[in-house]
């Protein structure tokens, strides 16, 4: 089975190092830095944050290689990368280039409509976004070694990001009280391979940590997807949208360590400045929406 | 029942409370110095160093977990031995000191260096020991204090000084419990030696 060899318990291995940790996004040198000061556990490298990306609009793509190197240099912390859904070749790229995670993510404009990248090819860790459990376990049978939820990215809106982690902490349930003679017709129904269905019922979780994505942009919002099950959290446009990114960044970190402390949480909202403008999902058209993308 | 503390700022907490279970201990997450009161022994997992010195920046928790280790034995692992270290390379960084000894970050490389290792010069009885080196550190100096339990490639990547442990190395990420049952016995010893 694919999540017991050598090479696969290395890449969940990173992914298990960044547990209980803030991955922040970051566009350059200066703001990997600040990442790393405020104590987030890795950065993601790309070119413009997802709330640029969706008011700019055009093609995104992966970052630009001199812009990644310098980060990597930069920071001494874990440096993760963006490809395009599909685009195996920008992975390989990535790999080349040697940084630590690919994100195979819906937040670039997907270069493949049909098929997702066969990451069980590639030495290097992929993390890639899901909406359920089916979504999420044909994530992990082509070799994800990381789930995010997609949630909405650059909206500062969690509510896609609540409504994908609560329908995949359902799901993982529900499985787990079904009899073994059930799982066949359950796998059809998630439309995902019969071993992985059989895994999370035997293990109420998934065999991959799983985190969450797309929305996170306050301490709070940290507190409410860790206690949902989350086990770390991506914040993108929420912390450099912001207006005190440093102080931002910083009160994000503590809240997801104390996230079930609310003291702590409303500690570490007492001091923060004014949050990213946010967007209303329920006024998008299905185009602009980004967690559409991918299957 | 020994009671073990797993300090839960960031990085695979669960994993390290998991094992101590397998090996016949109670874990407690630790996120606060009060939280510290009433432990046998504290593991500070593997993780981002960086990330989790910042947590106990933040928290006032480096004076008090060098105290706890000056009284209470600690483990570290990945992470976690480069806080407990005396000096730290690439880059340089603040740690506890508690154990004599120059530990270098990220030595191997990044990410695509890390891999399973089967290690035979160990001294922990038993086959061989399967080593997850995760973006790991190498221990460059090992103090005259140091006892070296296992080394891989010629480093060390297991040692014992005085109450403490470290590896560089991830044993909560395998089901062999030899290394946590090690580390609980050292606790054992030292309970019953200050209840003397």
């Amino acid at each position: 089975m694919i999540y017991l060899d050598d090479a696969f318990r290395v890449k969940v291995g990173l992914a298990e190092m960044l547990k209980g940790g803030v991955i922040m996004d970051v566009t350059d040198a200066r703001q990997a830095e600040i990442a790393e000061k405020a104590g987030a556990c890795a950065v993601m490298a790309l070119e413009r944050v997802p709330a640029d990306i969706r008011k700019e609009g055009g093609v995104a793509r992966m970052a630009a290689i001199a812009k990644i190197r310098e980060i990597m240099k930069t920071v001494s912390i874990p440096v993760m990368a963006k490809a395009r859904i599909g685009h195996f070749a920008e992975a390989q790229v990535l790999e080349a280039l040697e940084v630590d995670y690919i994100d195979e993510s819906e937040v670039l404009t997907p270069a493949d409509e049909e098929h997702h990248i066969w990451k069980r090819d590639f030495k290097v860790p992929f993390v890639c976004g899901c909406r359920n459990l089916g979504e999420a376990l044909r994530r992990i049978a082509e070799g994800a070694a990381m789930i995010r939820t997609k949630g909405e990215a650059g909206t500062g809106n969690i509510v896609e990001a609540v409504r994908h982690m609560r329908t995949v902490m359902k799901e993982i349930r529900m499985l787990t009280v079904l009899r073994q003679d059930e799982l066949m017709a359950e796998a059809k129904r998630l439309q995902a391979p019969l071993e992985l269905v059989q895994f999370v019922h035997d293990h109420g979780r998934l065999p991959v940590p799983n985190f969450s994505a797309g929305g996170v942009a306050t301490p709070a919002d940290a507190a409410l997807m860790r206690q949902l099950g989350a086990e770390a959290v991506f914040v993108g446009s929420g912390i450099f949208k912001s207006s005190d990114p440093e102080r931002r960044a910083r009160a994000i970190v503590k809240a997801n360590t104390h996230y079930n402390d609310p003291k702590a949480v409303l500690e570490a909202s007492e001091e923060l400045g004014e949050a990213m403008p946010g967007l209303d999902v329920r006024t998008m058209s299905e185009s602009e929406m980004l967690s559409t993308r991918g299957w | 029942m020994a009671v073990i503390g797993v300090l839960a700022l960031q990085g695979d907490y669960e994993a390290h409370a998991a094992a101590l279970r397998r090996a016949g201990a109670e874990p407690r997450e630790v996120r606060r110095a009060a939280e510290l009161d009433g432990l046998d022994g504290l593991v500070i997992p593997g993780g981002e160093s960086t990330s989790m010195l910042r947590l106990m920046e933040y928290y006032g928790l480096m004076p008090p977990l060098a105290a706890f280790g000056g009284r209470k034995p600690i483990f570290g692992t990945c992470a976690g031995a480069i806080l407990l270290a005396s000096e730290v390379l690439n880059p340089p960084q603040p740690s506890l000191g508690l154990i004599d000894m120059a530990v270098e970050r990220n030595a191997y490389g990044r990410q695509l260096d890390s891999r399973v290792a089967r290690i035979t010069d160990h001294q922990l009885g038993g086959g061989e020991l399967e080593a997850v080196f995760i973006r790991a550190p190498i221990i460059r100096r090992a103090g005259a204090g140091c006892r070296v339990l296992a080394t891989y490639l010629g480093d060390p990547v297991l040692v014992e000084s005085g109450l403490h442990m470290a590896a560089t190395f991830h044993p909560e990420l395998t089901p062999d419990d030899r290394i946590h049952r090690r580390f609980l016995e050292k606790v054992a010893a030292w309970t019953q030696a200050e209840a003397r």
